[in-house]
């Protein structure tokens, strides 16, 4: 077992999570409410992510991150960090790839929202933000928790990009997918198969929560 | 008005405490991590990017580095041509073993090397067949070559030659012997060396034209046979190091201990030529 790999991927993941999820937030409550112009292209763009090849924006983030890039060299000047073959170039790729992972279960959560609840939560005289806190969210939260897990456990799995993005740097860039990969090519086998099977049950684990949190939900809602 | 209609799940509320102090040190975690792109000359091992050919010899030679008094080092293992673009692209190495010089020669052209670089071994081609194949092991080809125009060979297994120096080498000799055109469209091409050789051993493919370094190495001897080609069927495969800009005290004491006798000793063993010390 690769112990830096298996903690990087967590760190990757759970940062993931947390930066990700306030932003899909922000993002699913107009796109599930609002009406404007560019609306579809704005859903476009959200979904596009999933549908790209890994190495298609991997390719395009290896531009932009490189020192001579847009981004790379803004991120250089500001922290004197780069942006690629680092943990934070893995984390800027890991937040845009799981955009539509992030995003979409939350705007479909806010969608089945009813307006009437929302409008029962200001005629009590709740504030808009109390309104998000104790009504919106709360409602939410089976969507909320789908992004949580799938984001989680799509950030445990996402070879290609960070390949292309990362490299393979131990203790750096090495996530536990491309440990895997790198174990398999050494001829270590069990060391591959061992990290396959916490792969495999991460995931169980994750499906298996995910159903356990949406389906309470559920029972209380009626 | 105070008690909520809805609550967040306790269970969620229970789970964020812990969950924040998991990824509390992410980014303490960070700077240092982030110092080593910056400043490769920081005090954590230094990462050296190495030919996929030494991929059983290299862990071998750092383990008697470290005996020595050396500090350890993190290695990568992949092909001369995806390092040599990385390390272009500002790969945070300090150390690039390639397998050929060709590639080296791009770092230095980039600007991204420290001096020139240096011959310190020779890789050499084997065919390696997997435990029921078909085909003989020759160092002539000569049975292999029937076996290409016979179709008892489905599946050759080599590095791609666009990147990887052994595949370059492998397509050398399969041009000279005139079996190129034959086997075009049964290749199954490694991404680098190592890749092309776990594709042989494997059984996967019923043959593999991969380093004798990996060939002989005792994780390969037990799954298969091997035949040594001979040297002047390809262009050499100058095992080359170089220095990227920026290395470090380690990187540097490293690239010394690998032209030395213990390290050279090892190689040897490894099935690398050498050259005159």
């Amino acid at each position: 077992m690769d112990w830096s790999a298996l903690s990087l991927s967590l760190q990757l993941a759970v940062m993931t999570v947390l930066l990700l999820l306030p932003l899909a937030v922000l993002l699913a409550r107009p796109l599930a409410w609002v009406s404007f112009p560019g609306k579809g292209l704005i859903d476009a763009l959200v979904t596009l992510p999933l549908l790209l090849p890994p190495t298609v924006l991997g390719f395009y983030l290896l531009g932009v991150f490189a020192p001579q890039g847009v981004l790379g060299q803004t991120w250089l000047a500001l922290t004197g960090r780069s942006l690629v073959f680092s943990f934070d170039g893995l984390l800027a790729a890991s937040l845009l790839v799981n955009i539509p992972f992030a995003v979409q279960p939350v705007q479909r959560a806010f969608e089945a929202i009813p307006r009437e609840a929302r409008e029962a939560a200001w005629c009590c005289g709740l504030s808009p933000w109390r309104t998000l806190w104790r009504v919106e969210l709360p409602l939410a939260w089976p969507g909320l928790a789908s992004a949580m897990v799938l984001t989680f456990v799509h950030t445990l799995g996402e070879f290609g990009v960070v390949l292309m993005v990362g490299g393979n740097l131990d203790g750096a860039t090495r996530t536990l997918s491309i440990a895997i990969y790198d174990r398999v090519q050494a001829f270590d086998d069990s060391g591959a198969a061992r990290m396959s099977l916490l792969l495999v049950l991460i995931a169980f684990a994750a499906v298996g929560s995910l159903h356990f949190f949406t389906r309470k939900v559920g029972r209380r809602g009626n | 008005m105070d008690q909520p209609i809805f609550r967040i799940p306790r269970l969620l509320r229970a789970l964020a405490l812990p969950l924040l102090a998991a990824v509390l040190p992410a980014p303490a975690l960070c700077v240092p991590l982030g110092a080593l792109a910056a400043d490769v000359s920081s005090n954590s091992p230094p990462h050296i990017a190495a030919a996929a050919d030494l991929q059983f010899a290299l862990p071998e030679i750092v383990a008697a580095f470290v005996r020595s008094g050396g500090a350890p080092l993190k290695l990568s293992f992949g092909s001369s041509g995806n390092f040599a673009r990385q390390i272009v692209q500002g790969a945070p190495f300090e150390l690039f073993l390639a397998a050929d010089e060709r590639f080296v020669a791009q770092v230095i052209a980039a600007g991204r090397a420290e001096g020139v670089g240096a011959h310190y071994a020779t890789g050499r081609l084997a065919l390696f067949l997997p435990q029921g194949s078909p085909i003989r092991a020759d160092r002539d080809l000569a049975d292999f070559a029937a076996a290409v125009r016979d179709g008892r060979l489905q599946r050759l297994a080599m590095a791609n030659p666009e990147h990887a120096p052994y595949g370059r080498a492998a397509r050398e000799v399969l041009e000279r012997r005139g079996l190129w055109l034959a086997v075009q469209d049964r290749l199954a091409l490694g991404d680098n060396a190592a890749q092309a050789a776990q594709f042989a051993a494997s059984g996967a493919a019923q043959a593999g034209l991969i380093p004798l370094s990996l060939a002989r190495a005792p994780e390969l001897a037990a799954r298969g046979s091997f035949a040594t080609l001979p040297e002047n069927w390809h262009g050499p495969l100058r095992q080359t190091l170089v220095l990227v800009k920026g290395a470090g005290p380690v990187a540097r004491a490293f690239a010394e201990f690998l032209r030395g006798p213990q390290a050279r000793a090892i190689l040897a063993r490894n099935g690398f030529g050498l050259p005159a010390p």
